[in-house]
């Protein structure tokens, strides 16, 4: 068996006496399409946040392709390829969608430290950049400021900028979160079409859209990992349905 | 989908390219010297000004640095210069003024390396302190930097050995300006790079910079440390313009000032300390002039009235005008 791709080994985390993660053990192999689902405040983002370094684990191991990477910042893993988009957009609202994209590219180019060419002239960059906005379907908005276009196609643009870091791993917290239904098709059509060798983890709260998309799904609840299985099992399982479709069901 | 426009990526191919209307400023320079010869002292003021503000807009205007200390640069540049000249004799120019660049450049990136850990409010009350300590270190020890007394003993080589300074300040302002040309073209080609767009980045979203692998504290630190640089050239030329350095260059209305002028000029645009620069101290001196005890409510309410009418400076508002009239001329 080859390494994973992405794995934690008995990670937590608490702030003060709050257990936000727990023991979490996990493991994301090479071009899964893995699902985490949970009920609100469940830890989905502090799991993120933690597998992404903008948080420490108190314990535990963070392996990236094998690699300990548990005190690594979050631009050194990011540098080992591990990309993720956020729950609300973090885009450069002023700059283009071209831009936005070509800022992710340069820097994992290794140009971001050029001082004294312009960016004009890495044509390279500029025409990667257009063509991973193509792929998305949003090549025709590339000379808008993102904060000019809709909040469905600024998620792609969030992808977009994610996807440009070349990664071997992708975490995608709540891709499809605020966006109107007919558009959140774009949104899966986009993961679908990802080249599958990338690892992706979907963060999800709604179960129809993680179910579309995930071969194999970790349920998330108080900080802990309740269960693990094919979205099958998950949805036959007596304690995911009384955490979490039960809850569910209630609050819509 | 939709095809992308044909000239969808033109605006990043072509953005650094050089328009016509940026030969404005100089021209503007150039005319300036020959209409109003008897003007050149405040224009050797104007030019060094400018260069203190765009030192200003590369970390405020580009990679969203706030501060309120950046006298402190223009500061040590000023004294590296004048007691280079004072104290060890050192009167050629061009290598002096260089020297004490390096200079700011050095007490930039050292303090950079603490104060680009810090934000907002934070980070505006270090600056602050940063330019402070300077200031009673310089008074402190006023046996090297005269004090309250201010640096005396200041004089300079000509120009190459060749061009002598005049009681007009005509060989300053040529000297300022060819400083500042150098001094433009350098800050120009980081804005465009992938460097400069990248303080952008950072300046936009930091969150999302650190995600996609950017190593912004130290690219904060980088574009700090080249904009103390500048400043300091600009505290320099004002040494060896004014052969006398007081206290005042590190002083907190300095680095007000210069933050006023760029913002009423327009941040983030290069030319917005060119045109905050001339108005400001036009401004001030027509002012003074004519009421000199109520000049500063003049520019005051200018400054009220950019602040009201054009957020984003005269520029801005010049930008703005200009969109307008070129909707309606389709």
């Amino acid at each position: 068996m080859s390494t994973m791709a992405l794995e934690t080994v008995s990670v937590s985390k608490r702030f003060g006496a709050l257990t936000v993660a727990q023991d979490i053990d996990f493991a994301l192999a090479k071009g899964a399409r893995h699902g985490l689902i949970g009920p609100n405040g469940a830890g989905k983002t502090t799991f993120i946040n933690l597998l992404t370094g903008v948080l420490k684990p108190d314990h535990g191991t963070v392996r990236l392709d094998g690699e300990d990477v548990t005190r690594a910042s979050p631009e050194a893993r990011c540098r080992r390829g591990l990309a993720r988009t956020f729950q609300i957009n973090q885009l450069f609202p002023s700059l283009t969608a071209l831009e936005n994209v070509l800022l992710s590219l340069t820097e994992r180019a290794g140009r971001a430290w050029h001082c004294l060419a312009p960016l004009g002239r890495h044509t390279d960059l500029v025409d990667e950049a257009m063509s991973l906005l193509a792929n998305l379907g949003v090549a025709d908005l590339a000379a808008r400021p993102v904060q000019e276009i809709a909040y469905g196609q600024q998620r792609l643009v969030e992808i977009a900028i994610a996807l440009a870091s070349r990664p071997r791993v992708l975490l995608l917290d709540e891709p499809a979160a605020g966006v109107p239904g007919a558009e959140s098709r774009l949104i899966l059509d986009a993961i679908e079409a990802l080249d599958p060798d990338i690892a992706v983890l979907v963060i999800e709260h709604d179960m129809d859209f993680v179910f579309r998309i995930a071969r194999r799904i970790s349920v998330l609840v108080a900080g802990a990992i309740l269960v693990e299985g094919t979205p099958e099992e998950i949805a036959r399982d007596a304690a995911v349905r009384e955490v979490y479709l039960g809850e569910s069901r209630d609050g819509r | 989908m939709t095809e992308p426009e044909p000239n969808a990526t033109a605006h990043v191919l072509r953005a650094h390219r050089w328009r016509a209307v940026e030969a404005t400023p100089w021209l503007v320079a150039i005319v300036a010297f020959f209409l109003l010869p008897d003007y050149m002292t405040l224009g050797t003021q104007i030019v060094i000004t400018v260069m203190f503000a765009l030192s200003l807009d590369l970390i405020l205007g580009f990679a969203g640095i706030i501060t309120l200390g950046h006298a402190a640069y223009f500061g040590v540049g000023a004294y590296a210069c004048g007691m280079l000249s004072a104290h060890l004799g050192w009167t050629e120019p061009i290598s002096a003024l260089l020297a004490a660049s390096l200079v700011a450049a050095l007490v930039g990136w050292l303090s950079g390396l603490v104060l680009m850990r810090y934000h907002g409010l934070t980070l505006l009350m270090l600056t602050l302190s940063v330019a402070i300590l300077l200031q009673e270190l310089a008074n402190t020890y006023s046996g090297f930097t005269g004090g309250f007394d201010g640096l005396t003993g200041i004089s300079f080589q000509p120009v190459f050995g060749v061009f002598e300074y005049d009681l007009w300040s005509h060989t300053h302002y040529w000297y300022a300006l060819a400083w500042l040309a150098i001094v433009f073209v350098i800050a120009r080609r980081i804005v465009y790079s992938p460097f400069g767009r990248s303080l952008v980045g950072i300046r936009e979203n930091p969150l999302r910079m650190h995600a996609i692998g950017a190593p912004v504290f130290r690219r904060q630190v980088a574009v700090y440390t080249v904009s103390a640089g500048i400043a300091g050239l600009a505290g320099a030329l004002f040494a060896q313009a004014n052969t006398f350095v007081t206290m005042d260059v590190l002083g907190f209305a300095r680095s007000g000032i210069i933050m006023i002028i760029l913002i009423l000029g327009g941040t983030g645009r290069l030319y917005g300390a060119f045109v905050g620069a001339i108005v400001f101290m036009a401004l001030e001196d027509e002012l003074a002039r004519l009421t000199p005890e109520f000049w500063e409510f003049g520019v005051g309410l200018a400054l009220v009235l950019v602040v009201l009418f054009a957020r984003n400076g005269i520029l801005g508002l010049f930008d703005r005008l200009l969109s307008r009239v070129t909707e309606r001329s389709r």
